[in-house]
Order: structure tokens, then C-alpha cells, then sequence
């Protein structure tokens, strides 16, 4: 099964958003089997519900069209593919040799069910959440402020009516 | 049924070094931005894989954490993508070279 979502994956290109919500979906049922059921819940609400809604939106809004092909620079190529080459070998020869060690997972092996995962929030984790919160605030102010036009902000609203 | 952990670690490096190559090689600011997103959801696999192996639960609550920091990078960062479109009507980063107007 993980060797299918696998071959799902690798195969797919990463220039269109309706493959990331493909790789989205798939990681979500992964995340099912492997037991984490309210990651997987959160996965498909957050990631393939709001954050592609927000790619797509973006992507209309703006109308893009095809990339422009541009040439990188010369170093980068002489400097990369050696590079790439031997980080593989190292990742290829790191596998191999630690492959009859390997662990098992079983699946289902997690027991992900929400109650726990919301006594360990909110009792350990209490201060990270609430700072996320305040995270989450200014992000939505930020990106208020960002995405309304200069004009809007500037204009003096009682001088309107 | 069992799967062996390296599976998991082996599907999250794959997904994480395609977020680094779009990232390198797309011309695109969203499809950049798209990038990022599959290398932080390499990241969570790998996250949820290993709190299946030492049985813990805390990784997926650090998973829920990078979903949430995630959504506010995002937001933030489509919000930048769409005031640069405004100034330089453009999408292509090569273009983008100017900090000021």
C-alpha cells in the first residue's frame, strides 16, 4: 500500500496545485492507515480544504499563465550536479547498509484518537497553543494589511461620507 | 500487516526533495510557494511515522503545530505574492529583483 502512494507520488509534477491536493489526499489516507486519525482529519481540513482554497484563489485572482523558462546560472549547474550526485550516493549507501535493521510499523500502530491528543494539547502543550493563536492573529492581520490596497489604507474613511 | 519504517522515511525524503527541487528550479512565485508546502508535508510524514514507531503521541501534535504555522505562512505569503503582483505585475521571481519600486 505505502509502495502504491509511493509510486502516486514520485510520479506526479509539482507545477499544478490539483497534484498537490493528489499528494494531499494521499498523505491523508496514510496518516489514516498508519492510525493517526485526527491528523488526518486536520490534514484534509487544513491542507486540501484551506490552504489550496487560498492556492487557487491566488492563482485566479492573478491569472497566471505559463512560466517563463529562464536559464540558471553557470556555477549553480557546475557546483549542483556533483553536488546531487553525491548526496544521493550517500542517501543510496546510508539505506543499504541500514536496510536489515529496519524497523516495522505496524499499521494502525498509533492510537490517534482525539481524546488523547487533546489532553496532551491542552494540559503539555497549553503554552505553544496559545502562542500559535497569537501566530495565527497576526498572520491574519499581516495578511490583511498586505493583500488590501496602498489607497484603502491610506484614504481617510470619514472623509468619504 | 507491518511496514517497515524506512518506507515511511523513504516516501517523506522523496516528497521533501521534490518540494527542494520545484523550489530550485520553478520560475513561478506560487508553484514556489506550492514547493514549500509539499516539503513541510514531507516533513509531517515523517513526523506521524516515527510517533507511530516509538509509540508517542506528541508527534502528532507537533504536526499540528507545523499545519497551523503552515496555514499562516501561507496566508501571509499569498498576501506578499499578491502585492508584488500589484506593484510589478508580474509573477516570475527573475523579474522580482528590487527590494524598492
Amino acid at each position: 500500500m505505502a509502495g502504491a502512494v509511493n509510486l502516486l507520488v514520485q510520479s506526479h509534477p509539482i507545477n499544478s496545485a490539483l497534484s498537490l491536493i493528489v499528494v494531499m489526499a494521499s498523505l491523508a489516507a496514510e496518516y489514516l492507515l498508519l492510525g493517526a486519525e485526527f491528523v488526518a482529519a486536520v490534514q484534509v481540513i487544513v491542507y486540501a480544504g484551506a490552504i489550496m482554497v487560498l492556492f487557487l484563489i491566488t492563482i485566479m485572482l492573478l491569472n497566471a499563465g505559463k512560466e517563463v523558462r529562464s536559464k540558471g546560472s553557470h556555477v549553480a549547474t557546475l557546483l549542483g550536479v556533483p553536488g546531487v550526485t553525491i548526496g544521493a550516493l550517500l542517501v543510496g549507501w546510508t539505506l543499504v547498509g541500514r536496510s536489515s535493521t529496519t524497523q516495522l510499523v505496524s499499521i494502525g500502530a498509533l492510537w490517534g484518537d482525539p481524546k488523547s491528543i487533546a489532553r496532551l494539547l491542552f494540559h503539555d502543550f497549553l503554552l505553544p497553543f496559545e502562542v500559535t493563536s497569537v501566530l495565527i492573529l497576526i498572520a491574519i492581520m499581516g495578511a490583511v494589511v498586505l493583500a488590501s490596497r496602498p489607497e484603502a489604507i491610506a484614504r481617510d474613511p470619514r472623509k468619504d461620507q | 500487516m507491518e511496514i517497515p519504517l524506512s518506507y515511511y522515511l523513504v516516501l517523506s525524503g522523496i516528497l521533501f526533495t521534490c518540494g527542494v527541487l520545484g523550489f530550485l528550479i520553478k520560475r513561478n512565485i506560487i508553484t514556489i510557494f506550492m514547493s514549500i508546502e509539499l516539503m513541510l508535508n514531507g516533513v509531517n510524514l515523517s513526523f506521524v511515522a516515527y510517533a507511530a514507531h516509538w509509540h508517542a503521541l506528541s508527534g502528532q501534535v507537533f504536526v499540528f503545530f507545523v499545519m497551523v504555522v503552515a496555514a499562516a505562512e501561507s496566508a501571509v505569503g499569498l498576501a506578499i505574492i499578491i502585492a508584488v503582483y500589484r506593484t510589478r505585475e508580474t509573477l516570475n521571481v527573475d523579474q522580482v529583483n528590487l527590494l524598492k519600486l
